[in-house]
């Protein structure tokens, strides 16, 4: 474990490494004339800070070294998939053929690129199983909205506009709520059952003429397969609904189960997460969605395809089409194509059976955990989960000590805290997802380190309530920054 | 493969589990069709995906090959060798957002520092800590208009000289609210003053762009005022590299300004990842969607920074949240950042300037050629549209074959501007290679 | 939990005090510690606006959560604490004084029999 706490002083911001007449790049010298600019068009002032390259590179290596990463560490956050992200990946994606392209190049000249992208959305068609994707959505939540924008689209075009009521179920995405909204449409919670699947009474009681979907998470944040899935998806086509799927947790079931096979009809794909493309410090992602047959003439524009199919002698020639009755533009250009050459990289050197074995042993590492924390961590519903579960993070004889003071602990060992305070329907959630990338070494240490935490809430429970102990800072005052609101470094009066 | 289980590894797991094999942990799943065998091609070494990703990559024709004069909203930039060795760093890229403070502070301090520079650039009061891209930023900026009327002004004036896929993107936003989109079939040539008619008590906001599509810069001043007289909002979009030499939006009265930050050193990379700017005056802060951070104390009492305002995000509004945004842009802010901080108000004004200088060099020699001539009189950055002798297409397939990558063919945005050229000249294009292409347009003028 | 006996209750933890056909509406101090630290005060009306009973005419924010403030019967606004939003700390230290939101005209004055007293209030969060 690093002590970073001895190590390092609080960085100084930008703004107060400046020195006024510091510059750290210079461009060549202008080689035209000098054109007339108007004065009246210029700024009086550019209050930029001004550094040294050298300053540069320190500042921001300094910050890198305050920051827990998957490089540094396990990061078990549930429903974030955090595994390992190759370096290969990196690599590939800098490739100056796909790093130094313009969008809106002649397509004879990026064949390659186009090419990939075909590819890649027929990969993720076998992945799925479903018969269009689009890989235009920029992140998760924007792959839902994409979704719900084509559900709605589809009910429209058949002149069925009765249809404005969404089912979430209350262990689904917290995102989920807030997309549909964005699209006009009121949302109705469903409840789950005892073992944590979605509650069917409750449901058969919403599905009526008025319906437009379900959105439901699968395996769900319990990291839960739910077993009346076909059931929930009958009942929702019934009643002329469309069955929407949160794919967060796709790492759980690659190779395994395909959800259009189980019925659901539109699906984002999270790359950064099961795909292994990074996080970024939040972003950049890629959300694709995946349609079945029925809905693929809604999807965004534009989509990678075969414009004029090649033969024996010539290769196919690849374009950028949009649908006929397409939703439109949800972003500008193509997508996050850095995004998809990494999550390309992933899937080529897996393989399906690679990606299958992922699966597998993300399911086997986090019912590994459970089974070693379940003797000191109540987990409410207690069954095999698939890549993840939730544990409560409290007990009745150390009523002090909340699921916060756990994962403010859990720092004091070098591990990054679970997902914490969700699922809602859980009190004092921890939300543990190990992911497939990690050793048994570190499963150990990790729930080695949580049963030690058990322990000390009950001898030292103030060594809990003031973690992290050997962090950078300690515990940051979240109300004195709600109430006060700095924003921005201090610049100059304009 | 990423796998470091051994055979033992997995025996112990399975027995501390209570299970004999993997396939045991998934017996209760319902359904026909598990394990299917997917059609994919079989695994490789990394050694032969870099081989395969290298030949993919050979088929296309970058802008290190090409002289390139093809813009409309994606620029070719020198990004600073220090930029990607930062954004290299596994401690920032293999980290997610900072919902840790204690063990986040590299990325928080980071992006604090990316919303003040960006603060600081537009002169305005605030910034978020990114959205995906510019088209959405654009979006968003009629979604927080809409919302800070409560929905009670339903008209929103996007103007024509807004890129089409920012404009397109605003449409599948809206699709299904009461929200209605004018402005944008208003002539072209009568500039932001056209909008002002528009304008009544139920517009919530106007949204402009700066340098325009067509690369012009207006003055936007009696259309703001207009706009705020009726109770309206105005939106501005920028192109940030342009801020380096142009007066900033918020010192002419914006209320928002939303930009494209690519040109900030972030790689062309066929149309993304990229950065979405928005920032805003600070009484409508908490109207802003996406992350923001701030500056606090810590238990020490030291200076730390965490994300705030979060009750205003749809993990805690769900369904009442305005908009459903969850991460930013954080690898692509960091970028910006680091770019920002290393050439300062000095390297930026000065990259600025080339971007300028040359583009008016090579506007000015495009003017002499037979049947090239410039359309519009407004001064202009960067970018300048030239109508053409012949169909854009045609032209660009012949520069093909001089190693030119021709300006954007703008006959496909709109009726009217058949023939019509975008051409954009950064800092990456020599005077030589300029003339190269004025040379080359000459001889490609007539079929 | 301190619920003042001349106010009467919603069961969403507003309170109301009448003053002659004007009414003065807040949040109790359960609401208030549930809440925890307060740090933002929002009204989504503007006086003379005339709302049903439910209809939301604020929002309250603390760092981990946001509420809703609904109104307890039919009125129309003729004031809001305009001096709340700079110093919504006031809500967690006076809930029922300084912390005051919005002073309405009550339509009808027997819709205030429906509303819960002090104890039945009390009892209420007791249950919870």
């Amino acid at each position: 474990m690093t002590d970073l706490s001895t190590s390092l002083k609080i960085e100084p911001t930008v703004f107060e490494l400046s020195s006024p007449g510091r510059q750290g790049h210079s461009f060549p010298e202008l080689d035209v004339p000098h054109a007339e600019i108007p004065k009246s068009l210029l700024r009086d002032d550019l209050p930029l800070p001004e550094l040294a390259e050298v300053d540069v590179a320190r500042h921001f290596t300094r910050l890198s070294q305050l920051n827990h990463g998957v490089d540094t560490g396990f990061y078990p956050l549930g429903s974030c998939t955090m595994k390992y992200n190759p370096k290969i990946n990196e690599a590939t994606s800098r490739l100056p053929g796909f790093a130094n392209i313009h969008p809106l190049q002649p397509i004879e000249t990026v064949q390659g690129a186009i090419g990939l992208m075909f590819e890649l959305q027929e990969w993720l068609k076998e992945i799925s199983g479903f018969a269009g994707i689009t890989l235009q959505p920029a992140a998760g939540a924007h792959g839902e909205l994409t979704g719900v924008l084509i559900m709605r689209a589809y009910h429209r075009a058949r002149g069925d506009d009765r249809r404005v009521k969404m089912l979430i179920p209350d262990s689904a995405h917290g995102t989920n709520p807030a997309s549909s909204a964005m699209s006009g449409l009121e949302i109705v919670e469903i409840p789950s059952d005892t073992r944590g699947n979605i509650d069917l009474a409750a449901l058969r009681a919403e599905c009526d003429e008025t319906l437009a979907g379900i959105m439901i998470t699968n395996p769900n944040t319990l990291g839960l397969f739910d077993e009346n899935l076909r059931q929930v998806c009958d009942c929702v086509h019934e009643a002329g609904g469309l069955v929407y799927g949160d794919g967060a947790n796709f790492n759980a079931i690659m190779g395994i189960s395909r959800p259009a096979d189980c019925g659901v009809d539109v699906l984002h794909f999270n790359l950064h997460k099961t795909f292994s493309t990074p996080h970024g410090g939040g972003g950049p992602g890629s959300g694709p969605v995946g349609v079945t047959d029925e809905l693929a003439a809604f999807l965004p524009g534009p989509i990678a395809a075969i414009v004029e199919e090649g033969d024996d002698e010539e290769p196919p020639l690849y374009g950028l089409v949009t649908p006929e009755k397409s939703i439109g533009r949800i972003k500008a250009f193509h997508g996050h194509f850095g995004v998809m050459t990494r999550a390309y990289t992933y899937i080529m050197m897996l393989g399906g059976e690679g990606l299958r074995a992922a699966s597998e042993h993300a399911v086997l590492n986090a019912n590994y955990l459970q089974a070693r924390l379940r003797d000191t961590y109540k987990i409410p519903y207690d069954r095999i989960c698939m890549h993840e579960f939730v544990a409560e993070g409290h007990w009745e004889d150390a009523p002090d000590i909340h699921a916060l003071d756990i994962s403010k602990r859990l720092m004091d060992f070098g591990f990054h805290p679970p997902t914490n305070y969700f699922p809602l329907i859980v009190p004092e959630a921890l939300m543990i997802e190990p992911t497939e990338t990690e050793s048994k070494e570190t499963l150990d240490a990790f729930a080695d380190a949580l049963i030690q935490i058990a322990e000390e809430a009950r001898t030292q429970p103030d060594l809990l309530q003031t973690a992290p102990h050997r962090t950078p800072v300690g515990r940051l005052d979240e109300v004195k920054a709600a109430r006060e609101l700095v924003l921005c470094c201090w610049l100059p009066e304009k | 493969m990423f796998l470091p289980h051994t055979d033992a590894d997995r025996e112990a797991m399975l027995r501390t589990i209570g299970v004999k094999k993997i396939k045991d942990l998934f017996e209760g799943l319902p359904g026909e069709h598990l394990f299917p065998e997917l059609d994919l091609p079989p695994g490789v070494a990394e050694m032969e995906a870099l081989a395969e990703l290298q030949h993919i990559a050979d088929a296309n024709e970058t802008t290190g090959e090409l002289i390139s004069f093809l813009g409309a909203g994606a620029y070719n930039h020198y990004s600073p060798a220090v930029v990607d060795s930062i954004l290299r760093r596994g401690e920032f890229y293999t980290a997610y957002t900072p919902y840790q403070p204690e063990i986040s502070q590299g990325t928080l301090q980071a992006i604090f520092e990316y919303q003040s520079m960006i603060v600081a650039l537009t002169g305005m009061d605030v910034s978020n800590a990114s959205h995906y891209d510019g088209a959405t930023a654009v979006a968003e900026a009629v979604n927080m208009a809409y919302h800070n009327f409560r929905g009670k002004r339903t008209k929103v004036i996007l103007s024509p000289g807004l890129h089409p896929h920012y404009r397109e993107t605003v449409h599948t936003y809206t699709v299904d609210s009461n929200i209605l989109l004018e402005g944008e079939e208003t002539p072209l040539d009568s500039g932001p003053e056209a909008l002002i008619p528009l304008i009544d008590d139920n517009t919530a906001l106007v949204a402009v762009q700066y340098p325009d599509f067509f690369g012009r810069i207006h003055r936007f001043r009696e259309l703001i005022e207009a706009a705020h007289q009726a109770g309206a909002l105005v939106a501005v979009h920028v192109n940030p590299l342009a801020l380096g030499l142009l007066e900033p939006p918020g010192d002419f009265g914006a209320d928002i300004v939303t930009g494209e930050g690519q040109s900030l050193g972030i790689p062309l990379s066929f149309g993304g990842p990229y950065l979405g700017i928005f920032a805003t005056r600070q009484q409508y802060v908490r109207k802003m969607a996406g992350r923001i951070v701030g500056e606090t104390q810590d238990a020490r009492c030291q200076r730390g920074f965490v994300l705030t305002l979060s009750t205003r995000e749809q993990h805690i509004r769900r369904e009442k949240a305005t908009s459903n945004i969850c991460t930013n842009q954080g690898l692509m802010a960091l970028a910006a950042a680091i770019y920002m901080s290393l050439l300062g108000k000095n390297g930026l004004r000065q990259v600025a300037e080339l971007n300028f200088h040359k583009a008016h060099y090579a506007a000015a020699q495009i003017a002499t050629l037979d049947g090239f001539e410039l359309v519009y009189d407004e001064p202009f950055f960067n970018e300048f549209t030239v109508r053409c002798p012949r169909p854009v297409a045609e032209i660009n397939e012949e520069l093909l074959s001089y190693d030119i990558l021709g300006g954007y063919d703008l006959g496909q945005t709109r009726a009217g501007l058949e023939n019509h050229m975008l051409i954009a000249v950064t800092e990456m294009v020599s005077r030589e290679q300029i003339d190269i292409f004025v040379d080359a347009l000459a001889e490609v003028a007539h079929d | 939990m301190n619920f003042p006996k001349e106010l009467k209750y919603t069961r969403n933890d507003e309170w109301i005090r009448m003053e002659g056909d004007e009414g003065v509406i807040g949040i109790t101090d359960y609401a208030q510690d549930q809440l925890s630290d307060i740090v933002f005060v929002e009204f989504l009306v503007d006086v003379g606006e005339s709302l049903e009973q439910g209809e939301t005419f604020a929002a309250v924010e603390s760092v981990k959560a946001a509420a809703e403030v609904y109104m307890p019967v039919n009125g129309k606004i003729i004031a809001v604490n305009e001096d709340l939003p700079d110093a919504p700390e006031k809500v967690n230290s006076d809930p029922y004084g300084e912390a005051w939101m919005a002073r309405i005209k009550i339509s009808d004055p027997s819709e205030l029999d429906d509303l819960l007293d002090a104890d039945g209030i009390a009892k209420l969060e007791r249950d919870h």
